[in-house]
């Protein structure tokens, strides 16, 4: 999913413009199938700042086709999860927080701010810059994260989520890349230094 | 600084120039020998031999010069490779910002750079150099490591330092170039005249960041790995003997593209936009941000700027 996503926002520009376009339209008209292959974005989320979808779980969206609130009672006991979502760990303030501080209890395809106004997954970076405000002000002016695109013009944006998983947020360490090559290691080559 | 290889004595060059007959072919051929005679080996054709300094070309001849380089990449390299030449767009100076804070040191802009600007593949000539740098001791050059290669980064009590080319306003490498084959343009970006340069490396001695490069040999650059979107002061495959340098990717930025490193980035650490752009993130950057220059003592007046976004 990180692949596809730094592939799509490589994109020129123009493309890029383009597939928002595609996106908005079939938002817009929800029996109109999708372009399936195309990577398309995510809305152009307020202040124009155009971010890509969030990357959800293979299959998970939307939440309330388990949640739906009759087959499935709203538990608002904090505990372990056993059944599903057993894969999240909860590092992000675990003392502190819990599923339904985010996730809306009563729609579950939403999220929900602190004033109790839901909003969605594709503008989760308002539910994050509630406790994180110093970084969502960088964020907006282009400064915290990633931006790509062009330096004077149209420019992609990527969620908080996109680098930060929502549940243990740290970056993840990486693989370095190889160094250079030592000078008592260059190899003596035909063609090569005369 | 590129590692230097092994200098080996030069092996004569066969020089093949046929007798000739008119007074016209006599002088081509006369001048092919010299230019074979001053260069070592007889690679450079004598249109390349007569051409100026790029600055001096009147517009006929750049595109002569183009045409000329184009054919030549095509014998080389067996594909097209565009040689563009555009100017700096007015009201522009470019500058960077780097975020100390958040630069993990996983080098994915190094080999980014690498692959965009055809440099030579094998030994790799790199123009982003990221330095592993002890916490405790903050930003000094004495405890840099560039070799670092954990299995994962970035190592616990360690930050990084990518250095490469900080575009001076007051660049010593142009100061101390005996003929003028690097210079500033008006957006700020330090070129160099790959054909106009004698690879004499006094501007590697004046850099104090080591962002200069030779090419002790014919750069390694394999034809399936070229770059074809180029600049004649930027990423053109270069020929053995000259110095090379970052161009903050002038064949991208003139077009209105972030330069390949900050593309590539995985955490947002690089920040590039137009320093007289009041709205624009580098603007944001340093009026908002602790900001400092590396060796700023030595007034070279960096555009390149580091900062700490916490
Ligand atoms: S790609 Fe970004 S995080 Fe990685 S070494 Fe370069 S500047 Fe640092
Ligand atoms: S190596 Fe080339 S660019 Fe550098 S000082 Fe010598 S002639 Fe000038």
């Amino acid at each position: 999913m990180k692949e596809l996503l730094v592939r799509r926002l490589s994109l020129p520009a123009r493309t890029a413009g383009l597939l928002v376009t595609l996106g908005l339209a079939a938002l817009a008209d929800p029996p109109a199938p999708p372009p399936a292959p195309l990577p398309t974005l995510g809305a152009v989320a307020q202040e124009g700042i155009q971010v890509p979808k969030p990357p959800f779980s293979e299959g998970i969206f939307p939440c309330s086709s388990c949640h739906d609130g009759k087959s499935m009672k709203v538990n608002p006991q904090r505990r372990e999860l056993t059944g599903m979502h057993g894969d999240i760990v909860l590092n992000h303030g675990p003392e502190s927080r819990w599923c339904l501080d985010c996730h809306d209890p009563a729609n579950r395809d939403r999220l929900r701010l602190a004033s109790g106004e839901r909003i969605g997954f594709d503008t989760s970076y308002q539910l994050c810059g509630q406790c994180h405000g110093d970084k969502f002000r960088d964020w907006r002016v282009g400064v915290h994260g990633k931006r790509t695109g062009s330096w004077n013009g149209a420019k992609q944006y990527l969620l908080c989520v996109n680098c930060h998983n929502p549940h243990s947020p740290r970056f993840q360490a990486l693989k370095p890349m190889p160094p250079p090559t030592r000078p008592e290691q260059i190899q003596a080559r035909k063609g090569g230094a005369r | 600084m590129t590692a230097q290889e092994p200098i080996q004595p030069a092996e004569g060059c066969a020089s093949s120039t046929p007798g000739g007959g008119s007074r016209r072919e006599f002088l081509g051929t006369a001048v092919a020998a010299v230019a074979t005679a001053l260069t070592g080996c007889g690679k450079l054709s004598h249109e390349e031999f007569l051409q100026h300094n790029f600055r001096e070309l009147s517009k006929d001849e750049v595109r002569d010069v183009i045409a000329r380089l184009e054919r030549e990449y095509k014998e080389k390299y067996g594909r097209e490779v565009k040689v563009t030449n555009t100017a700096p767009l007015p009201g522009v100076i470019f500058g960077y910002a780097l975020d100390l804070s958040r630069c993990i040191g996983c080098r994915r802009c190094v080999h980014a750079c690498v692959k965009e600007n055809n440099q030579s593949r094998s030994p790799e000539v790199q123009w982003i150099r990221v330095l592993e740098l002890e916490k405790e001791e903050g930003v000094n050059l004495q405890h840099a490591d560039q070799y670092y290669d954990p299995a994962e980064v970035p190592r616990e009590g360690h930050f990084y330092m990518p250095v490469q080319c900080q575009q001076c306003k007051k660049p010593p490498c142009v100061k101390v170039c005996p003929v003028g084959a690097t210079w500033r343009e008006k957006d700020g970006i330090t070129v160099v005249d790959y054909n106009w340069c004698i690879g004499c490396r006094y501007c590697m001695a004046a850099c104090p960041y080591g962002a200069r490069h030779f090419n002790w040999g014919e750069p390694n650059l394999p034809p399936d790995q070229v770059n074809p979107d180029t600049h004649y002061l930027g990423n053109r495959p270069r020929p053995k003997g000259v110095v090379e340098k970052c161009t903050f990717c002038i064949q991208r930025t003139r077009k209105g593209l972030y330069p390949a490193c900050v593309e590539i980035c995985p955490t947002g650490s690089r920040k590039f936009g137009n320093l007289l752009d009041k709205t624009s993130e580098i603007r944001y950057v340093l009026e908002n941000k602790r900001v400092f220059k590396l060796k700023e003592e030595l007034n070279t007046q960096p555009n390149f700027f580091y900062f700490y976004g916490v």
